[in-house]
């Protein structure tokens, strides 16, 4: 039981960063330079019209004014209007967030089988030149950032060898009448493989970018806990059991040392999410980052800050999740 | 009488060339406890490594045989040799606390390999540990089996080690310093719990240990090493009455004594180390030539 309560404590203290994150949102985007109203106006526009216009979105008051009018239609499901599209902000960002949600989630997975398999040979192969390809291939990944791998990639399979698309999250061509904006869980779900494949298509190259730098630190820090506990008196004793170096390393191994690399990943994803903001303006992949430029761009307060809640929104959620596989995964936290 | 492990010059060294053991031979009989003395780095625990396979990667054999259950291990090939061992022999290794994997329940830990490596039925193995279990004498064995290793004492996790060692029913169990790690008083009681076992399963057992105490408690003979180099092998009671060689006799007097508190300790005479040191020297002269 004492494992649901520390849930609950969790999502009280996520209740009390998110009121935090909105309050410095809410305050920053208003105090810097820009003004929202003034993007809205055609040059001639009269003291009148601005006027009206900052009455009418409520700009007139004071900050805190506008706070508390704000966090009331927040804890009521309303967050506002956009300036820029004149449509419910939580709609918005909502029928976004499956493209993003999607793409970080894939690139993920890519991070953890490409950084899996090279901490695993790594491993397997260790004090030879194949783990100093490994290293050597991590510290390369590592050292570029994730935007940079983008126009890498960008050049390799939409330039010279174009076979992935370079823009967009679908081709606008395609006849698709899905019910939710998770377009590649619905078509993994209703098995329309044209639609997946597409989908997969766009998606390749923007979720590669964001992997490869995820994939370098879990190669390097896996790789280092195996090595590690590869010395360890348990191994040795499997070892005298009869049984050969790969089943030592997956099964006895592996479920030791794949602990701290599973701290590691649940902060880098949150990194990994972040990164999108940019990967998807590179590719005009149609998620949150891109939305969350253009509103900036357009100084729509209530987009960004809808956006901005989000995105943190989703950071402790992630920590949370990681928190409780590391209890699933270690025996030793379990009754405490 | 057979023997179940005979090792026939054994000589490993670095990959540099440096000798870790010269020439080592011995012989270890069904039933029989046979003890490795000597002090920390004179090689005692690189005998056994040698035997499981398990010698740290700096280390190779370069010559000699070990023959276990009448098979030469060093002429099979890696992966029938590790069968071979893992159906053979066993290790008690030292450390109780670092030898059971954290993040696994003790019942697969002695079970699964009875299934994945000699093909036994999930059932029978499961059966195999509770009697185990209860042979040395942990209560309530069901629910040890469902335990986590953190959920168990120093004494309790060195006693599943044991019953573990002897689940394949081994002709030969290695014990490397396998009261070392332990408190005082439970060192008392695992010694007692291993010559038992050993007497019950008629297995060989190569002991491991820098405690003169407790070879005299629980071996039939014993080996003396210094510098990888096997300087006396005899039986129990005439070692204690007279040892032979110099070295094993410094040894002996060395071994701190219970009725004379006041007494200080008695190191190992400078003159008898470096007559070793000598002997040893000649002998890779010899090896050499």
């Amino acid at each position: 039981m004492t494992f649901f309560r520390n849930i609950l404590i969790r999502l009280l203290t996520t209740a009390v960063t998110l009121f935090g994150v909105a309050v410095i949102v809410f305050v920053v985007i208003r105090v810097v330079p820009g003004n929202p109203i003034a993007m809205m106006l055609p040059p001639g526009a009269t003291e009148a019209d601005i006027a009206r216009l900052q009455a009418q979105y409520g700009f007139d008051k004071s900050i805190f004014q506008q706070f508390v009018i704000w966090l009331g239609g927040v804890l009521q499901g309303d967050f506002g209007t956009s300036i820029s599209t004149r449509q419910p902000v939580a709609g918005l960002v909502l029928s976004r967030l499956p493209a993003t949600l999607e793409l970080s989630i894939v690139a993920l997975v890519m991070a953890v089988i490409m950084g899996g398999t090279m901490a695993l040979l790594g491993t397997r192969y260790r004090d030879t030149k194949t783990e100093g390809a490994v290293d050597v291939t991590a510290g390369m990944a590592l050292s570029i950032p994730d935007f940079l791998w983008g126009l890498v990639l960008i050049l390799l399979f939409g330039v010279l060898w174009p076979v992935f698309h370079i823009s967009g999250r679908i081709s606008p061509a395609l006849n698709i009448d899905f019910t939710t904006n998770f377009y590649l869980f619905e078509a993994l779900v209703r098995l329309r493989f044209d639609v997946l494949a597409d989908l997969i298509s766009h998606m390749f190259m923007p979720a590669l970018a964001l992997a490869i730098p995820l994939a370098a630190i879990i190669a390097q820090l896996l790789k280092q806990s195996l090595k590690e506990t590869m010395h360890l008196d348990y191994v040795t004793l499997a070892r005298t059991k009869g049984y050969g170096e790969n089943h030592v390393i997956t099964r006895e191994a592996l479920p030791n040392a794949i602990l701290p690399t599973l701290t590691l990943v649940g902060v880098q994803f949150t990194f990994l999410i972040g990164g999108t903001v940019i990967i998807e303006r590179l590719f005009s992949y149609e998620g949150l980052g891109n939305m969350a430029i253009d509103a900036v761009i357009n100084r729509d307060l209530p987009l960004i800050q809808g956006i901005v809640i989000l995105f943190a929104l989703l950071f402790t959620l992630v920590n949370l999740v990681v928190d409780m596989l590391y209890v699933v995964l270690n025996p030793r936290l379990r009754h405490a | 009488m057979s023997s179940y492990l005979t090792i026939k010059n054994l000589t490993v060294r670095l990959k540099n060339g440096a000798p870790i053991l010269r020439a080592v031979s011995l012989d270890v009989a069904a039933g029989q406890v046979h003890g490795l003395v000597g002090e920390s780095g004179a090689g005692k625990s690189m005998i056994g490594k040698a035997v499981l396979g398990t010698l740290p990667r700096a280390l190779q054999v370069t010559s000699g045989e070990i023959w276990l259950d009448g098979v030469d291990l060093l002429s099979l090939p890696a992966s029938e040799r590790r069968r071979r061992i893992g159906a053979t022999a066993a290790l008690i290794p030292q450390d109780p606390l670092t030898a059971l994997n954290p993040s696994k329940r003790i019942g697969p830990q002695i079970t699964r390999r009875l299934v994945d490596i000699l093909g036994w039925r999930k059932q029978d193995a499961e059966a195999r540990a509770l009697d185990l279990l209860g042979e040395v004498h942990i209560p309530d064995p069901a629910r040890v089996m469902r335990s986590y290793p953190h959920e168990l004492s120093g004494g309790m996790r060195q006693r599943i080690l044991i019953a573990s060692a002897f689940a394949a029913e081994p002709k030969l169990i290695i014990a490397d310093e396998p009261t070392t790690a332990l408190d005082v008083t439970v060192q008392k009681q695992i010694l007692r719990l291993i010559g038992e076992m050993q007497a019950r399963h008629n297995t060989a057992l190569l002991f491991v240990t820098h405690d003169l105490g407790v070879v005299s408690k629980v071996c039939d003979t014993l080996s003396v090493l210094y510098a990888g180099k096997v300087v006396e092998e005899a039986r129990m009671q005439r070692f204690f009455m007279r040892p032979i060689h110099p070295y094993s006799a410094a040894l002996l007097a060395a071994t701190p004594t219970y009725t004379n508190p006041d007494s200080s300790l008695t190191p190992v005479p400078q003159t008898v180390t470096d007559a070793v040191e000598r002997e040893v020297r000649e002998h890779d002269l010899r090896a050499g030539a």
